[in-house]
């Protein structure tokens, strides 16, 4: 500890300058907005806006003043983890929350449909749900392990300063617009990308400051090879940039009003919009927790990763092909034929460089399988790499357009998309956290042993309900859906399929509240954790190799 | 590499790096990896010269066009002018009947119009009337024999065609005055109005002085629609008031918001969205479904 009291605490002041500028600038026009928007949902954004740039005003003080946690004699960043690590629970269960209402809402639509209380429709929470899941939990998931891993793996501190937590509070408060904005309606209608205009330039901002944190921690490693996970890392990182931007362009209706029109029109609109869609289930959702396994599972298990050629290839045959495959979302409509093709096949192709990660990932416990039995976080880990293997197998499956005529608009997709959802992200998420809260709170492990397992089975058995719900639900709609009789008449009307849906509907929501239920007990071990003294377990806990400092 | 470093546990070779204590083994790909990832390629190559797939130059039709000609915009087409001509002579068939027995006389027909009638009745008519056309409350039920606008084949097939309160010239139009809410009758008399509506069709155990109140106003503002007895009139949509069945729900809550607010329903004209063969397969579906008349209404029996 003496030798990490030598580091530099004291950040160069130019940081805190710019981001008080940003805070400022940011206010400024919140106030505008908020005294001469255009429209109401403008204005109480406006309000809600012109808070959080104060508040961020405060705590810059505040960091400057020596009250708040920003600074810290470690040799590593790692208060801004543990508050991204918090985050990521608190979203995950926030996400999960909404997700069973809004599962309860498909399955008793008369139960929970709440005719005064707009903002509680399903059209609302929809997007709510998935945003909260997909970038609040995954994205400070991702976040806050990539401070964690980029740090070790570079022998660095993480770069800019004040910077880092410029991004963590500027992520909550990007996810706190967004979602705000779902349940008052201001949505610009693409799915995942359902944030207006100046809540897409305020993610900009804190991407672009992200990704120079990242760049920056890269620039000064003290290692003389880039590790793996940081490949994929930074894959995600900058590929969302791209994909975030371009989707964005958009023209507002007024500097002070919560509507802007897509510079996109028509079946391009569609496309670019699928680009990014299916690009951000491949660089957000893939590839970004491909750099949590390439770091948690060799860490976890003591085991080197099993192949160093194979991450070479499947990293960039993974990055090359995934970004053609976009159009598979678009079959059989506007899309021009051989756009399809393309999505299609690229698919296809992706299919082996998907698998390249769940191969480097269950291999590397090559000499170590022992600890499955041993180890419910390893056991998590391999669940997930379990099901990322199934999902990446069933999308190609799903690209292929004769099946995608039968899936599409269906449940299936839904299925499919929630063993990735709640298989993969969410399984590898929770095992990464699970690692990381007793190595950065410094205890020797995780308050209860036991939990982990319940939590495990919670989720395993959750997972299982779910999707064994909806592969069928949705091969049975999309048989409906198509059966003719020999007249050439519809066999079934749309309501009629509707009706055939709610046995299944009852299983999933079963299945979300396990998955939930899961996700409580994992809060619940980790408050415990952070804030007991941990006598209860006898968790496997890798101590940290001692840092070196530089020089 | 950096330097040699062998893994003790399998004895492999690892990368000589060490990043926080975690190596890489120097394992080479599986084969059947590698394998199945260039026949995956193989294949897609296949299937670009096979089918439309790549961008191209000008001149070329905008796209390469494949092999196999391949066209889902042909193809969906075609599969739509099959279809179509296969039913063509069975929809000018029912487009010339003039009326339900002809359909019926004719077994293919009519279990053709009884096939596109529940189509049609599935995809347009359930959203109110339900997938079994057992309606629901402000909806009716078109199950039973009771017709606001008249339950023979042509009535049905014009209320079908034109729709009630709806914006076609033709709809069938009638308003019952929101006696309550436009303040046409004090709530207690809506009260007398609803105690004696009700005993119409046999309740009982209202006071005297309410039903004799109510009878009075019944008379003076309701029967000119509903008929001195209550037994409606088909001609305006007005109600039978003593069949027992109700539209709007036949509690004395319902019953007294329905005087109080006067009802408004509306049923859309599907002419100019169905076209006429569809509207006679409808018409069919809906008159077989059991409570058709037999003969266009004549006595004004067909109320509620």
């Amino acid at each position: 500890m003496s030798q990490a009291n030598a580091m530099p605490v004291k950040s160069s002041g130019l940081d805190g300058m710019l981001i008080g500028l940003i805070c400022i600038l940011g206010a400024f026009w919140s106030l505008i907005a908020a005294a001469r928007g255009v429209d109401p949902q403008i204005v109480a954004h406006g309000w809600l806006m012109l808070i959080g740039f104060v508040v961020g005003l405060y705590l810059l003080v505040n960091a400057y003043t020596g009250h708040g946690r920003y600074e810290e004699s470690g040799f590593y960043h790692d208060n801004v983890i543990k508050a991204g690590a918090i985050a990521t629970i608190f979203w995950a269960v926030a996400g999960l929350v909404v997700g069973l209402f809004i599962a309860l809402q498909l399955t008793w639509p008369g139960l929970f449909y709440f005719e005064q209380l707009g903002f509680l429709n399903f059209g609302r929470l929809r997007p709510l749900h998935t945003s909260a899941v997909v970038f609040a939990f995954g994205g400070n998931a991702l976040i806050a392990t990539s401070f964690y891993v980029v740090q070790r793996t570079c022998r660095a501190r993480l770069a800019g300063g004040l910077w880092p937590w410029f991004v963590f509070w500027g992520y909550q408060f990007f996810i706190v617009i967004a979602a705000t904005g779902y349940v008052m309606g201001v949505t610009q209608t693409l799915e995942y990308a359902e944030p207006e205009w100046y809540a897409d330039i305020w993610l900009t901002i804190v991407w672009v400051a992200y990704l120079l944190v990242f760049l920056g921690t890269l620039w000064k490693r003290k290692e003389p090879h880039i590790y793996v996970a940081n490949w994929f890392y930074l894959a995600f990182i900058v590929t969302i940039a791209v994909l975030h931007i371009v989707n964005n362009l958009a023209i507002p209706v007024d500097a002070f009003g919560s509507y802007s029109y897509s510079v996109f029109a028509g079946v391009q609109n569609a496309l670019t919009q699928w680009w990014y869609g299916h690009n951000a289930v491949g660089f957000f959702l893939t590839a970004g927790f491909l750099g949590i396994m390439y770091y948690f599972v060799p860490k976890r298990v003591g085991r080197p990763v099993y192949s160093y050629r194979l991450s070479i290839l499947h990293f960039w045959s993974l990055i090359f092909i995934y970004i053609w495959a976009g159009p598979h979302h678009l079959h059989y409509t506007a899309l021009p034929e051989w756009a399809q093709t393309l999505g299609m096949t690229f698919s296809i192709m992706l299919w082996m460089p998907s698998w390249g990660g769940m191969i480097n990932g269950v291999m590397t416990l090559s000499g170590a399988w022992d600890k499955l039995r041993t180890d419910p976080v390893v056991r998590m880990m391999v669940l997930a790499l379990a099901f990322y293997g199934m999902s990446t197998f069933e999308g190609p499956l799903m690209s292929v357009r004769a099946v995608n005529a039968l899936s599409h608009y269906t449940e299936w997709t839904v299925g499919h998309v929630h063993s990735g959802a709640l298989g993969w992200v969410g399984m590898i998420s929770f095992a990464a956290i699970y690692c990381m809260v007793p190595w950065l709170w410094k205890k020797k492990g995780m308050w209860s042993r036991s939990l982990i397992e319940w939590h495990f089975w919670l989720a395993t058995f959750g997972i299982v309900f779910y999707v064994a719900a909806l592969w069928p639900a949705g091969i049975n709609q999309g048989m409906m859906w198509r059966a003719y009789n020999e007249l050439g008449f519809l066999e079934y009307s749309f309501v009629e399929v509707v009706e055939a849906m709610h046995p299944y509907y009852i299983i999933r929501a079963i299945g979300g509240l396990l998955f939930l239920a899961g996700a409580l007990v994992m809060a619940f071990n980790m408050y415990k954790t952070i804030t007991g003294d941990v006598s209860e377990t006898e968790d496997i806990v890798e101590p940290q190799p001692q840092a070196i400092p530089a020089e | 590499m950096s330097d040699d470093h062998i893994d003790e546990e399998s004895g492999i070779a690892t990368t000589g790096h060490e990043w926080d204590g975690i190596r890489e083994l120097d394992n080479p790909m599986p084969r059947w990896w590698l394998w199945v990832f260039y026949a995956s390629i193989v294949w897609s190559i296949g299937y670009w010269v096979l089918m439309p797939a790549w961008p191209a130059l000008p001149g070329m039709q905008g796209h390469t066009t494949g092999v196999v000609g391949n066209s889902e915009r042909v193809n969906v087409a075609a599969d739509l002018d099959a279809l179509q001509s296969s039913r063509a002579d069975s929809f000018a068939e029912l487009e010339s009947a003039s009326g339900y027995d002809v359909i019926e006389a004719d077994p293919v027909l009519f279990r053709f119009a009884l096939a596109a009638g529940e189509s049609a009745f599935g995809n347009f008519c359930a959203t109110c009337h339900g997938a079994g056309a057992q309606g629901f409350v402000g909806y009716p039920n078109l199950n039973d024999d009771v017709w606001l606008w008249g339950g023979s084949f042509d009535a049905i097939r014009t209320t079908i065609r034109y729709g009630i309160r709806s914006d076609h010239p033709d709809t069938h139009f009638s308003q019952m005055p929101a006696f309550g809410a436009d303040g046409l009758l004090s709530r207690e008399d809506v009260r007398h109005v609803r105690d004696y509506v009700l005993s119409l069709s046999g309740n009982a155990g209202f006071e005297a002085a309410a039903l004799n109140a109510g009878g009075e106003i019944f008379a003076s503002q309701c029967a000119t629609c509903h008929g001195d007895n209550g037994t409606g009139d088909v001609s305006q949509g007005a109600p039978d008031l003593t069949d027992a069945i109700w539209l709007y729900g036949g509690s004395a809550e319902q019953v007294e918001a329905s005087i109080w607010r006067g009802p408004f329903g509306v049923m859309p004209a599907w002419e100019g969205r169905l076209d006429d063969p569809t509207i006679t397969a409808l018409a069919t579906y809906v008159y077989s479904l059991g409570g058709g008349e037999i003969a266009p209404a004549n006595n004004g029996a067909g109320g509620e």
